[in-house]
């Protein structure tokens, strides 16, 4: 007592105005019981209070926000980094006078299309017609599971599962934001709208792109669509369209052109002459030609750079059983479902891609710490660091540990995979839900694929045929990897051959151009370093060896991953080839001789946060926001032909590394 | 259970003060025997004064503070309850049902919708609409008109000598199903159609909304966006890739004068027409199922052209007269949206159709004895009975009135002039209205109304009563430059010869009196629409008090009550905005049979839907016959859906009949 009242007296001194200090000289009992429950509700009431306060104080400022005149954060932002250009569109506008001229069509890439729900299962209550993919993805967090189930298509068929229905959205509205905020097709579009263009020239061709692109044709009749949109179009403007397609959309282009062509009731009926008549240019957006390197990791082991480094940075978070969750393989379970990833899987083989030993673009010097990645080019022309040890073997797009990676072929010591029987011994006999393929395959199997050592493109084909064989039948349905010998073959007429640049010929368009247009300055995944996951059961049995690092500051082997130039996601050689050697000129693949351009753009990082992803972005997405790049395009769409744009527009070493590329042509 | 919750949060904060008042006192109570001296008891004063004043802010962001947490915390409840718990299982949506009986997506489905309810989107504007671009100005949370008033009218108005964009402006219809599905969040229009739709298997690729600007004369939809010829190649494109199935059309409102512009379009030769021959709809159409179609024009687009009102106007009016009017903000509301509203060419489309013959003379209209039971029996339920068989009508007790509504005289100055038998009205001769010389004086003239002086306005005002058609002419005296470019679009009248080839031109395409069916023997045309609500039909006006130029000079005269006249509005029977007479009448005798205006003889249906209000639980009702709130209407949606997946008018059950529609029909003589 005595100790509580000498507290309180230390109180009095130092706070007068105090609420115990009146108490002091109460009977010291009732003050103890007193000052309790008074603590116990102050407590609460000083929880709601600062609540209260917090949302008071929130509810004014936004209060303000909305009072404030729309032009204060631009007035704001000019003082702090002075007057930004004028966004490309209004430019052109002013200064050049450009109009809308050519209707312009939009073919978006894989993911960036919104999906949503047409019919589901009762989980799935509620969300009809709401967006399952793209805009907020509400839904993942509250009922992850489902979600998956809905997103998956039918293992056997790879169309919709019995009783859901997931269906594109139409319209601009489809990809122009991703997320909220996350702009895709937005700020072109915004900027073509600025020199008259509006939804009746301009026309968004939605897909799901999760289907093969035949598919998309046979369930939602989705080609059609688009060849009656780009008919209607040229009808009312009296004018060819310029078409153009971004990241997977690229290939589902030229699925589109050699399906328009083709007699019905396999394609479209469009006759020899259909593209000419209504196509004034192609004008590819970070076109993965080629394939994608990035997509072998995907389909291997369901994991990217990203998601390695998450791997490396706490090691077990992803692979926790803990709550069920087991993310890695849901995510492969559903993405292996999707038949459109088996059209990025690298094309061309050996031949493109590199052999063992081999590659076109090895002598790329990275040098990302030091050295912004846009100086690479001088370097490696000036021969710095330019010694065996530094020519990647960029062609082994899988090795089995960083040594192996890095030893000349005949040191490697290979033991052949396929002669492993298979189905016998299984790894993971205690699995409860046979989720992905691995779960069929026995330890030795596993062992055996570690022992190959190294693959190049053309063995990672039958790795995957390997490890994924059902999957890989019904995608070879639907797609091919190779280079046709003779283009004249009746069988190149199947559609299974139409996105494979190399495996078809261009239309009979020699008015039509193509464009390739893309980022280039940016560390992009080329080849993995893979190691045997630890744990045995029920997981992913290979994963990226996220330890792998190159050493000192200029080797390219990051985090298990060998990067090359491009644009973060597409390398400059799938990007670039067909445009700079494949298709230039008359070739057998482009025997009308339609003029190509290559059109690099540097990738620069935003000056300032205020920014926001930058006006000279090289970015695969953020390119859509590039100035440049919207600036090429508005002048194409008003009429401009490639010439009038100022032809190429090289910074990488791309015309070098075609050079390097034997291919008959 | 939302409400209670909070309930017992108001209560608890006061319970809290209560407690803390208590204990105040208490305290002072204390220090005031403890510690006599004066000087000790001012400062303690001071001190309390400073604590109550602390203690008001404190208890105020306390007060915040716990309905907060509360709101977040029910919010958070709520999410987490399974979708299907919270919610009373309503009765099964007739597309569920309908899929359980077999029932699968055949015919493709075209939605037509009707004016107002699609979105209009901002696509280039003046800089006071910077932010808005691509998104809703017309539709959606209507955030614009909230922030920049006028900004926002500017915006939405149209050209006045052209009908089409103001220079620098651009606003776009919103395409796709989002367009009209809800016009306002939670506002239904299309969407529970929609709904029921995909549940027997539609998606967007069998199902396309023609959405269009309406703002615009149907003819300048082609000419500035190529709307029809975007219907014409989804129609095509719709047949050829669902297995070669005609589709199903289904407009609403306005939309379905659009699709009669529509057919009449299509068949015409280019540059005119669309190009697609006289077998065009024959092949490519099943059947057209109008949803509350305004064949023949709507009275309220006579009062909304004449001064910018309508019945809800009204209402405010006299309930708190002057409120529309002040000028003190400089807000002049009415005076704005008539200027806006007349720059738009489509609700001239609506202005009755047909003049005295379908709407009645000075003395007769085919409602005559038309009974209004507002008191006793809720809306119309003495009318409307049912009656399929329509034959023995004449058995029917029917309640002979004495002054029965003159329902003909679609304008009327005062309430006798609405009663007067017409050789007792004072009448003045057109002619001498139109000699009339206008010396405006106003500066900014907005409505054309500044450049009339107040004689002549009297003088229109003594001419007492106006019919269908001598209201077109009063409408081309007051507004006449409105007039002169609304009627290079669209025409009112009766054909007498249709053979005439002056009918060849767009203009007369969306009036079905002036317009031949197409050849089309195998389709059909229903007309579905909602009974049993008062509708307006005519009105009573009396000159505006306000002498200002700017204002608008004739309002409704809202104090007139009397029988089917409620606030300066006579009322009938129909779906709260479009009158039997007009959604039916085309389909119940224009079309019956092979008739000049259908020579091919296609078939006709009538659905009527008796309206009953929902109970409260029941959101917009399941059996509404309100003129958009029928989008929801079970039956309705069943008749829709049944037609979509194949069956014919016959296999629905033909004619379904509650009004007078018949009898009406009857009355009217025309030519057919």
């Amino acid at each position: 007592m005595p100790a509580a009242r000498r507290r309180k007296g230390a109180d009095n001194s130092k706070k007068p105005i105090d609420e115990e200090e009146h108490k002091t000289e109460n009977p010291p009992i009732n003050n103890l019981n007193l000052k309790k429950e008074r603590r116990r509700r102050s407590c609460i009431d000083n929880c709601c209070w600062v609540i209260g306060f917090t949302c008071s104080t929130w509810w004014f400022l936004l209060f303000l926000y909305n009072a404030m005149p729309a032009s204060f954060p631009q007035y704001v932002t000019e003082a702090i980094t002075g007057p930004m250009p004028d966004p490309p569109g209004v430019k052109l506008h002013k200064q050049g006078g450009l109009k809308a001229k050519h209707p312009v069509v939009f073919v978006p890439g894989i993911v960036t299309g919104g999906l949503e729900l047409w019919e589901g299962h009762p989980c799935m209550d509620g969300l009809f017609r709401k967006r399952l993919w793209g805009g907020t993805f509400g839904e993942v967090y509250k009922r992850p599971l489902c979600w998956i189930e809905h997103m998956s298509l039918d293992n056997e068929t790879g169309l919709d599962p019995p009783g859901v229905r997931v269906r594109p959205v139409s319209g601009l509205v489809a990809a122009d934001y991703f997320a909220a905020g996350y702009f895709v097709w937005a700020v072109l579009i915004a900027n073509l709208a600025h020199i008259g263009y509006e939804e009746k020239n301009m026309y968004m061709a939605a897909y799901d792109w999760r289907l093969s692109f035949q598919n998309t044709e046979v369930r939602d009749q989705t080609l059609s669509r688009m060849k009656s949109n780009i008919e209607l179009m040229v009808a009312t403007s009296g004018e060819k369209v310029v078409v153009i397609p971004h990241s997977m959309g690229v290939l589902y282009f030229l699925h589109f052109m050699k399906w328009v062509e083709s007699p019905a009731p396999m394609g479209g009926g469009g006759g020899s002459d259909w593209c000419d008549k209504h196509i004034k240019a192609v004008m590819n957006i970070g076109g993965p030609f080629l394939g994608l390197p990035k997509i072998v990791a995907g389909l291997f082991s369901a994991e990217a750079k990203d998601i390695a480094v998450a791997r490396a940075v706490a090691p077990g978070v992803l692979d926790v059983d803990l709550f069920g969750f087991q993310t890695l393989q849901h995510l492969m379970r559903m993405t292996r479902t999707w038949d459109s990833t088996m059209s990025l899987i690298p094309k061309g083989g050996d031949t493109i891609w590199g052999t063992l030993d081999w590659a076109p673009d090895s002598d790329h010097v990275c040098a990302a710490k030091k050295i912004k990645q846009n100086v690479t080019r001088t370097a490696g022309e000036t021969g710095v660091g330019v010694d065996d040890f530094k020519c990647h073997n960029y062609g082994r797009i899988i090795s089995f540990g960083k040594d192996v990676a890095e030893l000349h072929s005949s040191k490697v010591e290979r033991v052949d995979f396929k002669g492993a029987a298979k189905g016998n011994n299984f790894a993971n006999r205690s699995c409860r839900d046979v989720w992905n393929e691995y779960h069929e395959m026995g330890v030795e199997d596993i062992k055996a694929v570690a022992d190959y050592k190294a693959f190049t493109v053309e063995s990672v084909l039958e790795l995957l045929q390997f490890v994924a064989p059902r999957m890989m039948k019904r995608g070879g349905a639907h797609y091919s990897y190779g280079i046709a010998d003779n283009l004249n073959d009746k069988k190149y007429q199947h559609y299974k051959y139409w996105s494979n640049p190399l495996e078809t010929r261009l239309p009979n368009a020699p008015e039509m151009e193509i464009f390739s247009m893309y980022g280039v300055g940016l560390p992009t995944e080329r080849s993995y370093v893979y190691k045997a996951s630890p744990a045995t059961e029920c997981y992913i049995p290979f994963q990226i060896d996220a330890s792998a690092e190159g050493g000192n500051d200029q080797g390219c082997l990051r985090s298990g991953v060998y990067s090359v130039d491009g644009d973060e996601t597409v390398p400059v050689l799938s990007a670039g080839f067909m445009c700079a050697k494949g298709w230039r000129g008359k070739t057998r693949f482009n025997p009308s001789g339609i003029k190509t351009y290559v059109k690099e753009y540097n990738h620069a990082p935003p000056a300032t946060l205020l920014e926001g992803r930058g006006t000279q972005s090289g970015n695969h997405v953020d390119i859509m926001g590039n100035f440049a790049l919207i600036e090429d395009i508005i002048r194409v769409a008003a009429g401009a032909t490639g010439n009038d744009l100022g032809g190429d527009q090289v910074y990488s070493d791309i015309f070098k590394w075609s050079e390097r590329i034997k291919l008959q042509l | 259970m939302v409400l209670r919750f909070r309930k017992l949060y108001f209560t608890e904060p006061t319970l809290s003060k209560s407690y803390e008042s208590y204990e105040t006192p208490k305290d002072e109570k204390k220090q005031a025997t403890e510690k006599p001296k004066a000087e000790k008891k001012q400062e303690k004063g001071e001190r309390n004064k400073k604590r109550i004043r602390w203690g008001c802010v404190n208890s105020c962001c306390w007060f915040i503070g716990c309905m907060c947490t509360t709101w977040w915390l029910l919010l958070f409840l709520y999410h987490c309850l399974p979708a299907n718990l919270g919610v009373l299982k309503g009765p099964e949506p007739p597309g569920v049902r309908l899929k359980n009986e077999g029932l699968t997506a055949l015919h493709p489905v075209v939605l037509v919708p009707g004016m107002v309810t699609v979105g209009l989107e901002l696509w280039e504007g003046r800089p006071c609409s910077q932010g808005f671009f691509r998104k809703r100005l017309w539709g959606g949370s209507f955030t614009g008109i909230l922030n920049r008033p006028l900004c926002w009218l500017e915006h939405l108005s149209l050209d006045k000598e052209t009908g089409l964009d103001p220079p620098g402006i651009r606003v776009r219809p919103v395409p796709g199903l989002v367009a009209a599905d809800y016009f306002a969040p939670g506002y239904f229009v299309w969407a529970v159609l929609i709904e029921n739709l995909a549940s027997i298997g539609y998606e967007g690729k069998n199902m396309y909304m023609a959405t269009y600007d309406w703002r615009l004369s149907f003819q300048n939809t082609e000419i500035r966006d190529q709307t029809l010829s975007r219907l014409k190649a989804n129609i095509e494109l719709m047949y050829v890739t669902n297995g070669n199935k005609k589709v199903v059309v289904v407009p609403h409102s306005m939309g379905v004068t659009y699709f009669l512009h529509f057919l009449k379009w299509v068949e015409a030769p280019p540059p005119m027409g669309g190009g697609g021959g006289p077998g065009w709809c024959d092949k490519y159409i099943k059947s057209i199922m109008n949803i509350g179609p305004a064949f023949l024009g709507i009275p309220r687009a006579v009062s909304s052209m004449l001064s910018a009102e309508g019945k809800d106007v009204a209402l405010i009016r006299s309930m708190d007269p002057g409120f529309l009017d002040s000028e003190i903000l400089g807000l002049k509301t009415m005076e704005h949206m008539m200027r806006v509203i007349r720059t738009w060419d489509s609700v001239i489309s609506l202005l009755p159709k047909g003049g005295d013959p379908i709407w009645g003379d000075l003395d007769s209209a085919p409602e005559e004895g038309h009974v209004c039971g507002f008191e006793t029996k809720g809306f119309f339920q003495s009318n409307s009975r049912e009656n399929n068989d329509s034959r023995n009508k004449d058995t029917r007790p029917r309640i002979e009135i004495k002054h029965g509504a003159k329902y003909g005289r679609m304008i009327s100055f005062g309430k006798e002039a609405s009663e007067q038998h017409s050789s007792k009205l004072h009448k003045v001769a057109p002619m001498e209205l139109m000699q009339a010389v206008s010396n405006a004086t106003c500066g900014e003239v907005w409505t054309e109304y500044g450049k009339i002086n107040r004689q002549n306005i009297q003088k229109l005002a003594d001419n007492k009563a106006y019919t269908a058609e001598t209201f077109i002419d009063l409408l081309r005296y007051v507004a006449p430059k409105t007039m002169q470019r609304a009627e290079a679009h669209f025409s009112h009248g009766i054909a007498t010869d249709l053979d005439d080839p002056k009918y060849g031109h767009y203009k007369y395409w969306s009036n079905p009196l002036e317009t031949k069916l197409p050849y089309a023997p195998d389709m059909e045309i229903y007309s579905l629409y909602g009974v049993g609500l008062p509708t307006e039909r005519s009105y009573v006006y009396k000159l505006s008090p306000s002498d200002k130029c700017d204002s608008i000079p004739f309002r409704i005269d809202s104090s007139a009550e009397g029988g089917c006249l409620r606030g300066g509005v006579y009322f009938t029977d129909g779906d709260e905005c479009v009158p039997v007479i007009s959604a039916g009448f085309m389909c119940a005798k224009g079309w019956r049979g092979k008739t000049r205006f259908n020579p091919s003889g296609i078939a006709t249906y009538i659905r009527e839907y008796q309206h009953s209000p929902p109970s409260l639980l029941e959101g917009r009702g399941l059996k509404s016959g309100h003129h958009v709130d029928i989008m929801g209407n079970a039956a309705l949606i069943e008749d829709v859906l049944r037609v979509a997946a194949g069956a014919s008018g016959e296999e629905i059950g033909g004619d379904k009949i509650y009004s007078d529609i018949l009898r009406m029909s009857d009355r009217v003589n025309i030519e057919l």
